[in-house]
């Protein structure tokens, strides 16, 4: 098989059986981009030297018969909103068009101890605002399997790479489907984790209540071995939690799995329905037990999203000022000039829309009306999932209403894109793991399966995934 | 629907200079869309408190989580650290100050604040 189409698993075999070495594998792999990134524009940043360089020092590990760990050399994307040291680190914005990231995150310094091969950085919508990619400051990406529609967003860059083989797996956020909508656009894993899972430390924030890093990978075994090397707790980051390996010793073909009845109302893409309906029915042939459940606050879920993560979003946006680093506009006659123009021309237009709606949100007057609100309503949403987990063990649900739309069709309308994400968001409010498996094709346009466990679950959702494919 | 003066106060809120034209644009966007939030209104949360953060909810309901720090209460005492300087990577201090657009050796410089 051609190396960049090996899964990790198979890759690290091959180094193992010295088949052939990580300098091979990560030139494959530049090689590729070099070809294909032309026309899919996935990254941002390619980081050939220091690509090459961590090659090496793994080789020189295998050569002088030390054992490696199952990452060690295999070649990875990061999305540009992950700080690796000494890279640029833009989130796809003018305001950090130049800025290079003082430090490593800690998701990457766990993988660079594993002896991980970064390639680059890749594209994503502006500060992880948008559900295409169409919203970098920068271009946008390609969905590999149709150039003329959309990779999803945010971690459009990153799926990108993935399923055009450009990477062996990759890094990605999601905030309120940023990872699984874009993995579902183009055929790849997408792993979401529970909230708390995976530290934050060096993730820029986008909406500190909602943001996870994970993983989007070729295999679900590739996003397991992933997510265990980046999770755990993490001391400078005050929200990550022990991560406590649960739900052992279960027989997978006891779980039950339930349907949410409120998925399954117009609007949704008969292609996609039908992809999810078979599955379902693949499961039901596997001798698991399907139930229908009740998730009576779903309509509410765009809404209450959209009100949290754009005013935690206007309170973190609020450090890009143009003084300690990013985009300066200085030929003003005062201090607030400089904030007022370095923001205006820095920031776009999602970006402003989005600070707009939470400054909004929070302010005095609309702050009851509004930020209070959502935030009763995220616990009446937690307490539907609570209520349906009594019953049942995972959520299965279309990932995205869609398969990937043209390029330039939701653009122009703010409200159609946030509808995208109408599977994904409630997954982040209530901070469960959730993961997208390409589930089948709607044309020749892949499907995503959403699989959506309790906290902290994240081994039934992947066993289950598994069985799928 | 939110008229020009709103639109404008909350630009000046955000440090936004916004032009015109964008003021306009905004206008007819954050109408639309806070339009459709307003469905909000109908939701009934009397005696709900309000999450603000996942992993509070998932302290208070043990069925659903795997243990953390937590009181006899369940609520999650304040993640604290040690009021201790911390020792930090050599030129770590050097390369933040290189980052700002401008600067007089080890100082960031601002324009005048009044």
């Amino acid at each position: 098989m051609e190396l960049n189409k090996l899964t990790i698993a198979q890759a690290h075999q091959g180094l193992v059986k010295k088949e052939f070495s990580a300098k091979e594998l990560t030139k494959t792999f530049l090689d590729t981009i070099k070809e294909k990134d032309k026309d899919i524009s996935a990254y941002v940043t390619i980081t050939e030297n220091l690509a090459l360089l961590q090659a090496q020092k793994i080789d020189d590990l295998i050569s002088s018969g030390k054992d490696i760990p199952a990452l060690a050399g295999i070649p990875l994307a990061v999305k540009d909103n992950i700080l690796v040291e000494g890279i640029k680190n833009t989130c796809a914005s003018k305001i950090l068009e130049n800025y290079t990231a003082p430090y490593d995150a800690t998701c990457i310094r766990k993988l660079k101890k594993l002896g991980a091969v970064i390639l680059g950085k890749t594209n994503m919508d502006e500060f992880g605002m948008g559900s295409s990619t169409e919203n970098s400051a920068f271009f946008p990406t390609k969905n590999p399997y149709d150039l003329t529609r959309v990779p999803g967003g945010t971690s459009g860059g990153s799926a990108a790479a993935v399923a055009a083989d450009m990477c062996c797996y990759a890094l990605g956020s999601d905030t309120g489907g940023s990872i699984r909508q874009p993995a579902s656009f183009c055929g790849v894993v997408g792993l979401k984790p529970t909230y708390g899972a995976v530290s934050r430390y060096g993730l820029v924030a986008f909406a500190s209540s909602l943001d996870q890093i994970g993983a989007i990978t070729k295999t679900v075994e590739d996003a397991k071995i992933v997510f265990e090397a980046i999770a755990g707790k993490d001391p400078l980051d005050s929200t990550s939690v022990e991560y406590q390996v649960r739900s052992s010793g279960y027989q997978v073909s006891s779980l039950k799995i339930g349907v949410a009845k409120e998925y399954f109302v117009k609007g949704i893409d008969s292609g996609v329905e039908k992809v999810i309906k078979d599955a379902i029915k693949k499961f039901e042939n596997l001798g698991l037990k399907i139930e229908e459940i009740s998730l009576p606050h779903t309509k509410y879920s765009i809404p209450t999203y959209y009100l949290i993560n754009t005013s935690e979003a206007s309170a973190n946006l609020a450090r890009y000022d143009g003084i300690k680093y990013g985009l300066s506009k200085d030929k003003g006659k005062d201090l607030l000039d400089v904030y007022l123009q370095s923001r205006v021309e820095g920031f776009g237009p999602e970006v402003k829309r989005r600070i707009m709606l939470g400054t909004y949100a929070l302010s005095a007057g609309y702050y009851d009306a509004y930020y209070l609100k959502a935030g009763k309503v995220r616990t009446l949403i937690i307490e539907d999932f609570n209520k349906a987990f009594k019953r049942v063990d995972v959520i299965l649900s279309p990932t995205a209403p869609t398969p990937a739309f043209k390029l330039g069709e939701k653009i122009t309308d703010p409200l159609s894109m946030y509808l995208c994400d109408i599977f994904t968001a409630p997954v982040n409010l209530v901070g469960l793991p959730a993961i997208s498996i390409p589930a089948g094709v709607a044309g020749k346009l892949p499907v995503g399966l959403q699989i959506i466990g309790k906290p902290f679950e994240e081994n039934k959702i992947l066993e289950i995934g598994s069985i799928f494919t | 629907m939110i008229n020009k003066k709103e639109v404008n106060h909350i630009a000046k809120l955000a440090r936004l200079g916004i032009s015109e034209k964008e003021e306009k644009k905004f206008q007819k966007d954050l109408s639309s869309i806070l339009d459709y939030f307003n469905c909000l209104q109908e939701v009934d949360v009397s005696g709900k408190e309000p999450t603000f953060h996942p992993t509070e909810y998932f302290l208070l309901n043990r069925e659903t989580i795997t243990g953390s720090e937590t009181t006899g209460s369940g609520r999650k005492k304040g993640v604290m650290r040690e009021d201790k300087e911390k020792p930090q990577k050599e030129g770590l201090a050097d390369k933040l100050v290189e980052s700002a657009p401008d600067k007089s050796k080890r100082h960031i410089k601002v324009k005048t604040v009044f």
